[in-house]
């Protein structure tokens, strides 16, 4: 480094960057994420193949390579497979640490959901039972956090 | 497979922040000096890739920006949106498609940016990223799954962040050179349980360029050639849900690719060292196992014997790793360029005895979701 940098505070330029966008849900999550918000029932999809039930659903699955069929409604309870307690605090986390992330098997699915656990974080390990607790009908809209998040049971 | 070798490298020294260099400026010198290395001017130089990301360098086509620094003036030059050894396969099958010599140049100054937001933008917008997940929080929901699937404990990460920061006192090049114990990582930061602060990779910014040449252009160059004898990647699914984040299976299928091109049947025996993505503690024995070192789960077992210190029978990040600088998509170029200086034996007080054949390994995406796997020789 040239010496009289290491005297001075460097130049520096405030990013302008936001770029909106809008990104459509597609036929599958939208039908997902309506049925969150109007039902309270969270919907999983089938492949027609392989027999893998997927949620989120979406439209193909990648093992088979095939179109998934038929619509599947899973469980609002199922079981931890992973967690982490998160301790530090960034703009991007929705709610206040500590809260943990966790990947829970739904009843009825093959593949995790990753959603929020905000109580009871001592109680935590694999294999604990948690049920799904959505918001109220009022504050729903059809969004992944239309569950609040998952509370052990 | 035609033979290719690696014949020029260079890197910066990482550091937390480069107040006195630009990102065009870190390509400039990364490029100069792998030619200086090489004993190549521009003139020898066939094409040029470059190794950058849009979100970490805050522009749109982010690799149009470093082309003049990257001496691609009226070159033909491509890009690579992902980690360094990614950025190489790619420039390795140009000069196997016909170019005499590539020249492969990857940038990052995380320092920049707030790598959350960045890390965060991986995620899929609808189902998962508004959910605030980045890289340290999903890299814990894998490592508690790991712990949980072997009955591993975090003493048995920290032994690794131990091992690599010691092992990084000796690169010239690291980030950090620390002095750390078990108890030290232990008691440090809690971030996401069961990673603390020093389970977890600095943010650092720096570069590094290396030049693969054709056989039939090798002899132009003034280096001892390091030979490419293998190299494969593999991806896993997306959405972390959907994959069995305790087995890195993509890393499996990656290294038995390379491992088969390489005539490699038994790697713990034909490998002399290893070079790879530690990005946080529990990743080296995970990724240990999916190269098929040892078994599912004995990975830590590997350091615990000693097999993967400097003194053992498989040095393991013998540069200190990307626990020691983390420059996004330069860390995996730069564990191939680590891999080269160990092969032409030119590795300093990091040098591992007799270094004859060298895995170096990337990763791409959350958790490992793509591993990129390259042996290396410094005989064909």
């Amino acid at each position: 480094m040239e010496k009289w940098l290491e005297q001075v505070e460097p130049l520096t330029f405030k990013g302008q960057i936001a770029v909106p966008y809008t990104w459509w849900a597609g036929e599958t999550g939208s039908l997902f994420l309506m049925g969150l918000r109007d039902k309270e029932t969270i919907m999983g999809c089938r492949c027609n193949s392989c027999g893998t039930v997927y949620v989120p659903p979406r439209r193909t699955c990648a093992q088979c390579f095939t179109d998934t069929g038929e619509w599947v409604q899973l469980s609002n309870e199922g079981t931890v497979q992973s967690y982490t307690v998160v301790r530090f605090s960034h703009p991007l986390q929705p709610v206040e640490v500590p809260f943990a992330y966790a990947m829970i098997q739904l009843d009825g699915a093959d593949v995790s959901l990753v959603h929020l656990i905000k109580k009871d974080l001592d109680k935590l390990e694999k294999g604990v039972r948690v049920r799904a607790c959505f918001k109220e009908k009022s504050e729903r809209k059809g969004h992944i956090l239309d569950i609040d998040g998952f509370e052990i049971i | 497979m035609d033979n290719i070798a690696i014949v020029g490298v260079a890197q910066t020294k990482y550091a937390k922040r480069k107040k006195d260099k630009t990102c065009a400026d870190l390509v400039f010198d990364v490029t100069r000096a792998a030619m200086e290395d090489a004993g190549l001017t521009l003139g020898d130089v066939d094409n040029v890739v470059t190794v950058s990301n849009d979100f970490i360098d805050g522009r749109t086509i982010s690799s149009m920006a470093v082309g003049d620094a990257a001496g691609a003036h009226d070159k033909n030059i491509s890009t690579v949106e992902g980690d360094g050894t990614f950025g190489a396969l790619y420039g390795a099958m140009r000069t196997l498609g016909g170019f005499g010599t590539t020249l492969v140049v990857t940038h990052a100054k995380g320092s920049e940016g707030d790598v959350r937001f960045i890390t965060n933008g991986m995620f899929d917008p609808i189902y998962q990223r508004l959910l605030g997940l980045e890289s340290i929080s999903s890299s814990a929901l894998q490592a508690r799954m790991y712990m949980d699937r072997y009955g591993l404990t975090e003493e048995d990460f920290a032994r690794v962040s131990v091992k690599n920061h010691a092992n990084g006192k000796n690169n010239p090049f690291a980030h950090l050179q620390l002095d750390v114990t078990v108890d030290d990582v232990m008691n440090s930061e809690k971030l996401a349980d069961p990673l603390k602060k020093l389970d977890c990779s600095p943010v650092s910014d720096g570069a590094a360029a290396i030049i693969i040449a054709n056989e039939s252009h090798v002899k132009k160059a003034k280096t001892k050639p390091v030979w490419v004898r293998g190299m494969a990647h593999c991806s896993d699914a997306y959405l972390l849900g959907d994959r069995d984040l305790a087995v890195p299976q993509s890393l499996a299928a990656a290294s038995k690719k390379a491992y088969t091109m390489a005539g490699i049947s038994d790697p713990l025996k034909s490998i002399d060292l290893v070079e790879l993505y530690d990005a946080f503690s529990y990743m080296e024995p995970m990724w240990l196992e999916g190269m098929g070192f040892c078994e599912a789960g004995k990975g830590a077992r590997l350091l615990d014997q000693g097999v993967t210190a400097m003194s053992g029978g498989l040095p393991v990040n013998p540069s200190g790793g990307v626990l020691s600088s983390h420059a996004m998509l330069v860390a995996g170029l730069a564990r191939i360029i680590e891999s080269v200086l160990q092969l032409r034996g030119e590795a300093g007080q990091r040098q591992v005895e007799n270094a004859k054949t060298a895995l170096a390994h990337g990763i791409n995406g959350a958790c490992g979701q793509a591993h990129c796997v390259w042996i290396l020789g410094n005989q064909k």
